[in-house]
């Protein structure tokens, strides 16, 4: 079953700066993919497209069946609930706790607090976090703040991960501890995207690789 | 349904959280609000108190019907007569002008006025209390009344009564006027506060976006907080107005009695207080609405 399909996709922004041109692939359920490119090469536009922060300005971006391009705007936010994002800068919320932190994407979902506290301890637990369930996210290293963007991003069990260069700040250890996050998600169903240039995180998960060239898929 | 119910719940307390927690800013707010709030609030209860005064102590309009001096018994027993058939009186009394200038004499002062007349220049007068005591129907018998025979003059002495009215109509289109004035300040001051939170809270509204919230849970709390807001500011014009009462009430007593008028200054009744409660947070929520509107469509 194909997850995320584009097709013939051109992103310009307004100057007329081209990032992405003519990309079109197919990611199936279930899949672990990286997309590399250097800085710039239009790595986050591409994850930006896939989770409906930005559209394309010409071509079609397909995400569970759903033509992302004509989705209405009323439609998105029960899109992006489709996906886990982890963004490289955690985006978390520093005036609550982690605890609060992971409950947020259940909130939103409506969820009963019970059956969402439940949850979020678990995920919590999964990246390593649940000691730490209280504490203010400013009070946590970057790695750990990194690890509870990721709890954050799966709670709601997502089918889709998208994350982008979710090892840029971190050195190499933590980096792998990281890496082995996201091949666990993966191993249970999770389809990931990464968008990365760490080429050791690539040679130890062993995924398929979509490079990027400026704009440009390089095949 | 539940879930639903739920999360109105948290954006209600996550409202008050915000009300809570930067209490200085917010109570100097409520204090604005308030006073907005209190001006045309508080004319509109003295109005109510002087309209309430008016309707007390104006007596029954009466029609007088002044006989020509020269008039006959005969012309005075057939206006008698006439009246007691006529629709539209209640009743009324003779005053013949012998027993006038007698109670004219027993005032102080004019007896010796009136000692130095020859003859009584006072007519033979009916008093007449109408049914209906609209200026229309009043009018109409007053024309009634001057075309019967050995009428001199008919006076309807109801004018000071409608003047009164009348200035107090033009007082309550006052307080309309400075009301919609005051609930555009309102409006515009809940505004202005939603758009600093939403400024100070960009980078949270942009990621619960990121993570699915829709538009309703973003705009949620801050229509709760201008509903809130409102609301306060119209409890704290309510107690501005109690207070004012309080003390005029004291000042106002002594001179009323001295007229002979017993005075007692009363709050907006219960109903009244509901609905302006309800009005003012009503346009807290419209303020907040509005900016919501305007300033998460930026982004």
């Amino acid at each position: 079953m194909t997850r995320i399909a584009l097709s013939r996709v051109f992103k310009r922004y307004p100057g007329g700066h081209e990032a992405l041109a003519d990309i079109t692939l197919n990611i199936e359920a279930g899949e672990l993919v990286f997309i590399t490119g250097h800085s710039g090469a239009g790595k986050s536009t591409l994850l930006k497209l896939i989770a409906a922060i930005e559209r394309p300005t010409a071509g079609s971006v397909i995400v569970n069946g759903q033509n992302v391009g004509s989705l209405r705007p009323g439609g998105i936010p029960f899109l992006r609930r489709n996906f886990g994002l982890v963004f490289q800068d955690h985006k978390l919320l520093f005036d609550r706790n982690a605890f609060e932190n992971v409950m947020l994407p259940l909130d939103i979902a409506g969820y009963d607090r019970r059956e969402g506290a439940r949850r979020a301890r678990a995920a919590l637990d999964k990246v390593g976090l649940l000691h730490k369930e209280k504490a203010p996210p400013i009070t946590l290293s970057g790695g750990e703040q990194q690890r509870l963007c990721i709890a954050r991003a799966i709670v709601h069990r997502p089918a889709i991960l998208l994350a982008d260069e979710p090892t840029g700040n971190l050195d190499a250890e933590y980096a792998a501890g990281i890496g082995m996050l996201f091949r666990d998600f993966n191993q249970v169903g999770v389809t990931v995207v990464l968008a990365t240039h760490d080429a050791q995180l690539a040679e130890r998960l062993q995924p398929r690789r979509i490079e990027i060239r400026n704009g440009r898929l390089a095949s | 349904m539940k879930s639903w119910l739920f999360a109105h719940l948290r954006a209600f307390s996550g409202a008050c959280g915000r009300l809570a927690a930067s209490p200085l800013a917010n109570l100097l707010n409520i204090a604005v609000i308030g006073a907005a709030l209190a001006l045309p609030l508080g004319l509109y209860v003295l109005l109510a108190n002087l309209q309430g005064l008016a309707r007390d102590h104006t007596p029954q309009p009466q029609i007088s019907i002044f006989m020509n001096l020269d008039a006959t018994t005969d012309a005075v027993r057939n206006i008698d007569q006439r009246l007691r058939q006529q629709a539209g009186v209640a009743g009324f009394r003779f005053v013949p002008r012998a027993q006038a200038l007698s109670q004219l004499q027993a005032r102080a002062g004019m007896g010796d006025v009136m000692a130095g007349l020859r003859d009584n220049p006072l007519p033979d007068a009916f008093i007449v209390k109408p049914k209906d005591h609209r200026v229309a129907a009043l009018e109409s018998l007053r024309a009634e009344f001057a075309r019967w025979t050995g009428v001199a003059e008919v006076q309807v002495d109801s004018d000071w009564a409608r003047r009164l009215e009348q200035l107090l109509a033009l007082g309550r289109s006052g307080v309309l006027m400075l009301g919609a004035a005051l609930a555009l300040a309102l409006i515009a001051i809940t505004f202005n506060t939603i758009r600093l939170q939403i400024l100070t809270q960009r980078d949270e509204i942009e990621v619960i976006r990121l993570i699915g919230a829709t538009d309703a849970y973003v705009r949620r709390p801050f229509l709760y907080f201008g509903g809130l807001a409102g609301a306060a500011g119209g409890i704290a014009a309510w107690l501005m107005i109690g207070l004012a009462l309080l003390l005029l009430d004291g000042q106002l007593r002594p001179l009323a009695e001295s007229y002979g008028i017993p005075l007692q200054l009363s709050h907006l009744s219960p109903a009244d207080s509901a609905w302006a409660l309800l009005f003012a947070s009503g346009l807290g929520w419209c303020g907040a609405w509005l900016s919501v509107r305007r300033h998460l469509r930026l982004e």
